[in-house]
């Protein structure tokens, strides 16, 4: 399958760099579903449902909870497509940004937050991050990715991951680290901003 | 809307992971509304965090494609000027882009314009920018449409009750456009990670149609879905991330005319 993702070393540039062919086409699918195109929507289900499911399966670490939110998101998108803005961003960052936001609300609804932080439990804070650095997909800019989350100091990566991975709040992060919960915000915001910086750098 | 003091600027970074209780979800992107900079860096930081989402693939079953697409035939697409009560915030924050200098809230304006439709000389609006908010929202030209859409109507009805917990509640009815408007004032703050939300109701059955922040307050917001045949719309409070099904007892029930 062609996911137009591509999978060459320039094939997905970091947010500011022109977009590669296979990200245009997904926005010009996606673009044209919220026109009513189901036959687009079916090439944008194709080439997105993988990452979607991917990051369900995560957070929710559940086959089953992980397809309904699969489902849940890509009719959303169906539903949603006339928001999505290309000037704004690629189709696959937003149909991403949504999938996060109801696999953290699925977690927290399954599980308590006292059963997430003791899942990442106190010794196993690194855990979360080198099993998705062991399974990212072989794509360069993947590897970037991570080579730059890897690159962070420990302190600015945990509450990156605790938060994205594994569906924690800012105040049940702080509460894993036990570090105040400002300073959890101010480092959640500066790992992120290094992270973009590092990406973009390419380096 | 920081905990403990600090820079609510760095709200941005908890914000863009999801990481945010629903209240201060709510206050954060009322910030936004009026902070130029804090828009630019969301979603900076949004397309960073969307990389990280993008690392695995996993492939559903081919049952998960099939219900979808078949799915998607029965699902009504949103169209542009149709849209929730988020839109309005957008259409606010337009309007305020356009009029430097006002310190007013843009979801909260929105939400007292549509209150003072709906209510009419209801003594809580008494609000001295009432005609300075009317006419922002006038301007706005984007998502305020959506809600005035279904304020003006010209079937529009309106439904008004006295909740539970003391807010004042309506809903706007407009079985032409097939759309209803929940608007709500004095709804309390919900304690934890909470938040309302709102059903349609027909024939004993509820469907979800949307969640309105736990910070409560003046709210108005499209019910999400289509009015089809409902004869009620019901307001719950839900865990953060809304139930499928209400979990607790409405707060009210307002039955809407046919």
């Amino acid at each position: 399958m062609d996911d137009g993702a591509g999978t060459g070393a320039d094939s997905e540039g970091p947010p500011g760099r022109e977009r590669t062919a296979g990200e245009s086409r997904v926005d010009e699918l996606l673009t044209r579903a919220a026109g009513g195109d189901e036959q687009a929507f079916a090439g944008v289900y194709d080439t997105l449902a993988p990452p979607v499911m991917g990051l369900a399966f995560r957070v929710l670490r559940d086959e089953a909870q992980a397809e309904e939110v699969t489902q849940e998101v890509m009719v959303e998108v169906w539903r949603t497509a006339d928001r999505f803005r290309p000037e704004r961003g690629a189709a696959r960052n937003w149909v991403l940004t949504l999938a996060h936001r109801r696999a953290v609300d699925r977690v927290r609804s399954v599980v308590s937050g006292r059963a997430r932080e003791l899942r990442t439990g106190a010794r196993d804070l690194d855990r979360p991050f080198d099993t998705v650095a062991e399974e990212v997909e072989e794509r360069e800019e993947h590897r970037r990715v991570f080579r730059c989350l890897a690159e962070l100091s420990r302190q600015l990566r945990l509450p990156l991951v605790l938060a994205y991975y594994e569906g924690l709040t800012y105040a049940e992060v702080a509460d894993s680290l036990a570090t105040p919960a400002g300073t959890i915000k101010s480092r959640m915001r500066r790992g992120l901003r290094r992270l973009r910086e590092c990406v973009e750098s390419g380096s | 809307m920081t905990v403990g003091g600090g820079d609510p600027h760095d709200d941005v970074g908890a914000y863009t992971l999801h990481a945010l209780p629903p209240d201060e979800e709510a206050a954060f992107e009322n910030h936004l509304a009026s902070c130029a900079a804090c828009r630019e860096e969301a979603a900076g930081l949004a397309a960073t965090a969307a990389m990280l989402g993008a690392a695995e693939h996993r492939t559903p079953s081919p049952e998960v494609r099939r219900r979808v697409l078949a799915q998607i035939g029965t699902v009504r697409q949103e169209r542009h000027g149709e849209r929730g009560g988020e839109d309005a915030g957008e259409a606010v924050r337009a309007a305020r882009r356009a009029r430097r200098g006002k310190r007013v809230l843009g979801f909260a304006l929105a939400a007292s314009v549509a209150a003072a439709a709906a209510f009419g000389g209801i003594a809580w609006w008494q609000h001295s920018e009432a005609d300075t908010a009317r006419e922002q929202v006038h301007e706005a030209n984007a998502g305020a449409e959506a809600l005035a859409g279904v304020l003006a109507a010209p079937d529009a009805t309106i439904s008004t009750a006295r909740l539970a917990d003391g807010a004042t509640a309506g809903v706007v009815t407009s079985r032409a456009k097939g759309e209803a408007a929940f608007i709500a004032s004095g709804l309390p703050r919900l304690s934890g990670a909470k938040v309302y939300e709102l059903w349609y109701e027909e024939g004993g059955a509820y469907r979800a149609a949307g969640l309105l922040p736990g910070a409560g307050g003046e709210l108005a917001h499209v019910l999400e879905g289509p009015l089809d045949g409902a004869t009620a719309v019901g307001i719950t409070v839900e865990p953060a991330g809304g139930s499928r099904q209400p979990t607790t007892t409405p707060l009210g029930v307002i039955a809407l005319p046919a």
